[in-house]
């Protein structure tokens, strides 16, 4: 990543990304795990972690619900055709709305005129039926057309794993 | 997975962000008002049984390079075989069966767009299906998750 502040950083960071991106051990103090295996202080991996957040580098560090598991199997993708004048008012407020995991403005494709995607969950399909008449209604008549995708099945689900692509 | 009131609190809690310290399952005790013992005890339950994918910290994906949404409509009598070859790429990190025409999703990452185009040509040129290459333009929000609210 280029957003470090000194050379050092950079090999600190990669180590740092290597070590912790499948998820940190459950220990009582994982950073100090983290600033034993970086060589380095717990002071400094903590001002390490706040520089690569405040960068933006590191999104957020958190706890990393699996929500399937947790018994909402149920995931729609539900996909709006939204006037383009509107799209960064609107994106904005179904981003808004606490039922929505993800929410995305993407092109258009010859045969796929939507370019509103906002993600959906829920414990049954009335859920999120409901949540679908809910982005309805907000968009009113600036949507044209909409579709929900209903997943049936996850065929591949890994975090991303940029310390392997790197090693490739 | 059955989950209890404590484990429900720490992923409402901490599922957008934790405390940024030494000892920081402390920390969370200190504010759940429960015992470090109890939150690592909660957490180790949660991943055993497959509630918690991990604690750590979420990279930008988008400083890494370049991804797309991808889909593609597949027969269904070529489902199986299609959604393996799209598996065995290292570059798919998700990929979902929808119920739809466009009945296989998933995104490409690599670490340029160039990188993408040519993995989208070689998806075609394997499958004889046309790929949608749907790249993020703007995000409104990005995986916060969503609350867990009462059990029910």
């Amino acid at each position: 990543m280029s957003v470090c502040t000194s050379p050092s950083d950079d090999g600190l960071t990669r180590r740092l990304i290597e070590l912790t991106e499948a998820g940190l051990p459950l220990v009582a103090d994982p950073w100090a795990w983290l600033a034993g295996e970086l060589g380095i202080d717990v002071d400094a991996t903590l001002a390490l972690l706040q520089r690569l957040q405040a960068d933006g580098a590191i999104r957020r560090i958190a706890a990393i619900p699996n929500h399937y598991r947790l018994g909402y199997r149920h995931n729609g993708m539900t996909v709006w055709d939204v006037d383009d004048a509107e799209i960064a008012r609107l994106g904005a407020l179904i981003g808004a709305q606490p039922f929505v995991s993800h929410c995305y403005r993407r092109p258009r494709q010859e045969g796929w005129p939507y370019n509103l995607f906002a993600m959906v969950h829920g414990r049954d399909a009335s859920d999120i039926e409901a949540y679908r008449n809910q982005i309805r209604a907000l968009l009113g008549n600036a949507c044209r057309a909409n579709e929900m995708l209903v997943s049936s099945r996850i065929l591949k689900k890994t975090g991303l794993r940029l310390a392997t692509q790197r090693r490739a | 997975m059955h989950i209890d009131a404590l484990s429900r609190r720490l992923i409402d809690r901490y599922q957008h962000g934790m405390p940024l310290c030494a000892e920081p399952y402390r920390a969370m005790a200190d504010e759940l008002g429960c015992s470090e013992e109890e939150v690592l005890a909660c957490l180790e339950q949660l991943h055993e049984g497959g509630g918690l994918s991990r604690i750590g910290p979420v990279f930008e994906h988008s400083r890494a390079g370049a991804s797309t949404l991808v889909a593609l409509a597949v027969p269904a009598a070529r489902l199986e075989q299609v959604a393996a070859r799209i598996n065995a790429f290292p570059e798919v990190n998700h990929n979902y069966l929808r119920e739809h025409r466009y009945n296989l999703w998933f995104v490409l990452t690599g670490p340029d767009r160039p990188h993408i185009d040519r993995l989208l040509a070689e998806i075609e040129a394997d499958t004889g299906l046309t790929p949608l290459d749907l790249p993020m333009q703007q995000a409104f929000r990005i995986d916060l998750g969503f609350p867990l609210g009462d059990p029910s």
